[in-house]
């Protein structure tokens, strides 16, 4: 079950690389910092000013939730555009190289982590999340043997349902349909009378709203958040839709999944040291077999 | 039609050398000082080595005991302390050439360069004798027997971890490399022998049997135990790797690397052997780096994994590019200023906030946007090397018009290309 938790977390990052990806070919390394936002500012607006640290009960709490999670996703969709708009539009317009766009990307990453970690920010230690859901009570007791709590349960529906909402978009909606458009030939799609710039961004908005729930999550999941509370998780997103085949979306979640079972079943069977070897170990051994992921790299389903 | 030719005089073997490539314009030819520069050769090595090694010289106390207490001429490097940070410079150096042949001119996206590093120090510290702990080393040789061995174990993953990866495309490669890293690092945080995440202390510093003693002070004979000596190991080997790759960038292998980074498919059809090639870049990048490992191990005579964070495999990356993808002058800039940078922001700050942003925790932050505004404005980096320069003038000037006298079709090609003309002609007069 931690497996599976971890795994749904990953796929929701995973899917803005994945996204990205397909659109643009490029390695979008600031989107860790993109997820970090939404944990972020969830806990500024309702640790902080709010000041909702009890846990509430009925109603309420599945208004907070509710809230929360939109909160956090739009507070990493703005965080999204802006970086669209200010990093890599440049770059686009210049006709730069795609090493440049990742050089920028990482820029543009260490600039807002480091910024976060400044003491008028979060500063260097670990703040603790807003805990407005109970994080001992359970949903079972007994779930195939273990113990699911509430924050548990929530992580696997709402991933799921943003899963699906995800999904039906990019395949079902205009919108969706100009994203796959542009992820198979940019110029032709732009021929076709597609506004490519503002595809791009919705790319960025959808992708980071769904790293900024995210990010609520885990904050949920794990009581706290830290400046950097970002580069692992990102990271291990990113080999997750790599896994799954990076540019597709159902890839992703497959990826996220297995990356996250492998993860938990390694750190059960050898030890929880081992378990970033034996992650990337698969990885490296699936790309050998399969060079383009599990699923392959086409967008759409 | 000038690509093509471009790749068959490569192969041929009659381009002329980059160093000899220099268009109007772009960089002036007839500046008497870029001439006279050229017409030194190596002596232009010679004096760079002078000045670097003149740099810590002059301004460490240790040798100059009237400098104790005295602020140096050269802003943001004073005493001790500056010289540290020089040493870490050059090891970053060393570095960024390495990953500077393998980005830069095979145009292999490595993410995880630093693992190479890491090898060489952990190489050099398993065969010298450390601190009295028999556990941690598997031979007791001299400091200075283990520099071969270093570099031995960095190409020998260089092609382990090339042979199986090479086929990714550049994407898959950059995840793969970074997760290799990711792998030797954990290895080492998990195994007895690395002494884990404690790391290895007391590693012996390297006895060149040279009697350095400048000054006074701490005249250990041989022993390399003052910051500035290092630099006389640094220096050599930086002045070394520059012209190993300014030599393998002119070579038949630096035009494979070339047409491989410009074009794999028409490469291959071209029968450059791309997969032999791209090892060979990755091992040869590799082996700067397991110098630059032994160099570091001797000298921090402690190594632990958290010595070579993720983090630095990135910040090595963005040195490259930064300083300019496929240019030695631009690595070396890079490394400077992504070692360099994050000291003299500290310095200049003086532990004073504005507006609450404090520089010296935020320094990161600030090099950060500075990666994002030189990619905005320059991005080939800072200095683009000469061949990427002629090929932006050459597309920015009109079609057909060839800066380069010596890209002009060859006689002999002319003449094959007169005889086709006139085969078909005769075929449409049957």
């Amino acid at each position: 079950m931690t497996g599976l938790i971890l795994g749904f977390l990953y796929a929701l990052i995973a899917l803005g690389y994945t996204m990205v990806y397909g659109v643009l070919k490029l390695i979008n390394f600031a989107h860790d910092v993109i997820f970090a936002t939404g944990g972020i500012a969830v806990f500024y607006l309702f640790g902080l000013w709010l000041g909702i640290t009890e846990p509430v009960t009925g109603a309420e709490l599945a208004l907070v939730v509710t809230a929360a999670l939109l909160i956090g996703g739009l507070a990493s969709s703005g965080a999204a555009a802006a970086l669209e708009r200010l990093a890599y539009r440049p770059l686009r317009r210049r006709n730069a190289a795609r090493l440049s766009y990742l050089i920028t990307a990482i820029g543009a990453s260490f600039f807002m982590t480091y910024m976060y970690q400044q003491d008028f920010l979060l500063g260097t230690g670990k703040r603790s999340f807003p805990n407005f859901m109970d994080r001992q009570s359970a949903v079972t007791e007994d779930f195939l043997g273990t113990r699911v709590t509430d924050i548990m349960f929530l992580v696997v529906v709402t991933s799921i349902v943003c899963l699906i909402v995800l999904d039906r978009f990019i395949n079902k909606t205009r919108t969706g349909r100009s994203i796959r458009a542009l992820s198979e030939d940019i110029t032709a799609s732009q021929l076709m009378g597609v506004n490519v710039d503002r595809v791009i961004v919705t790319t960025f908005v959808v992708g980071g709203f769904f790293a900024g729930v995210a990010g609520v999550l885990y904050g949920m999941r794990f009581g706290n958040v830290v400046f950097n509370m970002g580069f692992i998780p990102g990271l291990k997103a990113f080999t997750a839709a790599v896994l799954g085949g990076i540019g597709n979306i159902r890839g992703a979640m497959v990826g996220g999944l297995t990356l996250g079972l492998v993860e938990h079943l390694s750190s059960v069977c050898i030890g929880s040291e081992w378990k970033n070897v034996v992650a990337f170990s698969v990885l490296v051994l699936v790309l050998i077999f399969k060079p383009t992921g599990i699923m392959g790299e086409r967008m759409g389903g | 039609m000038a690509k093509e030719r471009d790749l068959r005089s490569y192969m041929n073997n009659n381009y002329p050398k980059t160093s000899e490539r220099v268009p109007d314009g772009v960089v002036k030819v007839g500046d008497p000082l870029f001439k006279g520069w050229q017409a030194i050769g190596y002596g232009r090595y010679l004096v760079g080595a002078l000045i670097m090694l003149a740099i810590p010289i002059l301004i460490d106390p240790e040798i100059i005991p009237a400098l104790e207490g005295v602020d140096s001429p050269i802003p943001f490097i004073q005493g001790g302390f500056g010289i540290r940070v020089l040493v870490v410079t050059g090891i970053w150096i060393l570095l960024a050439l390495g990953l500077s042949v393998v980005v830069g001119m095979a145009g292999l996206l490595d993410l995880g360069y630093v693992a190479f590093f890491m090898l060489g120090a952990y190489t050099t510290a398993f065969m010298t004798p450390s601190g009295g702990a028999d556990q941690f080393h598997i031979v007791e040789w001299p400091n200075v027997a283990a520099l071969p061995f270093a570099v031995l174990v960095c190409v020998l993953a260089g092609i382990a971890l090339g042979i199986p990866t090479l086929r990714l495309r550049g994407d898959y490669l950059a995840i793969v490399t970074l997760g290799f890293h990711e792998i030797v690092r954990q290895t080492a945080n998990n195994l007895t022998i690395t002494n884990g995440s404690r790391g290895i202390p007391g590693i012996e510093r390297p006895d060149v049997g040279l009697p350095l003693s400048l000054g006074g002070v701490n005249t250990e004979f041989g022993v390399l135990s003052s910051h500035t000596y290092w630099m006389f190991l640094l220096v050599p080997a930086i002045i070394l790797a520059v012209i190993m790759i300014r030599h393998l960038e002119d070579s038949r292998v630096g035009r494979y690397w070339t047409a491989i980074r410009e074009d794999e498919v028409a490469a291959s059809a071209m029968g450059v052997p791309v997969v032999k090639m791209k090892v060979l870049a990755f091992a040869i990048g590799a082996s700067t780096s397991g110098v630059a490992g032994w160099i570091f191990a001797g000298y921090a005579t402690f190594i632990s994994p958290n010595n070579f964070p993720l983090l630095y495999s990135i910040l090595i990356l963005a040195a490259v590019v930064i300083g300019g993808l496929g240019s030695i002058s631009g690595a070396v800039l890079g490394a400077i200023l992504v070692t360099g940078l994050p000291e003299v922001v500290r310095e200049a700050s003086g532990g004073q906030t504005i507006f609450g942003f404090d520089p010296e925790t935020g320094r990161i932050a600030i090099f950060g946007f500075l990666l994002v505004v030189v990619m905005i404005f320059r991005p080939g980096g800072l200095l683009a090397p000469r061949r990427r320069r002629i090929e932006l003038s050459e597309a920015s000037a009109a079609e057909g018009v060839i800066i380069d006298e010596s890209a002009q079709p060859s006689k002999d090609e002319l003449e094959y290309a007169a005889s086709i003309h006139e085969d078909a002609q005769r075929k449409e007069g049957d």
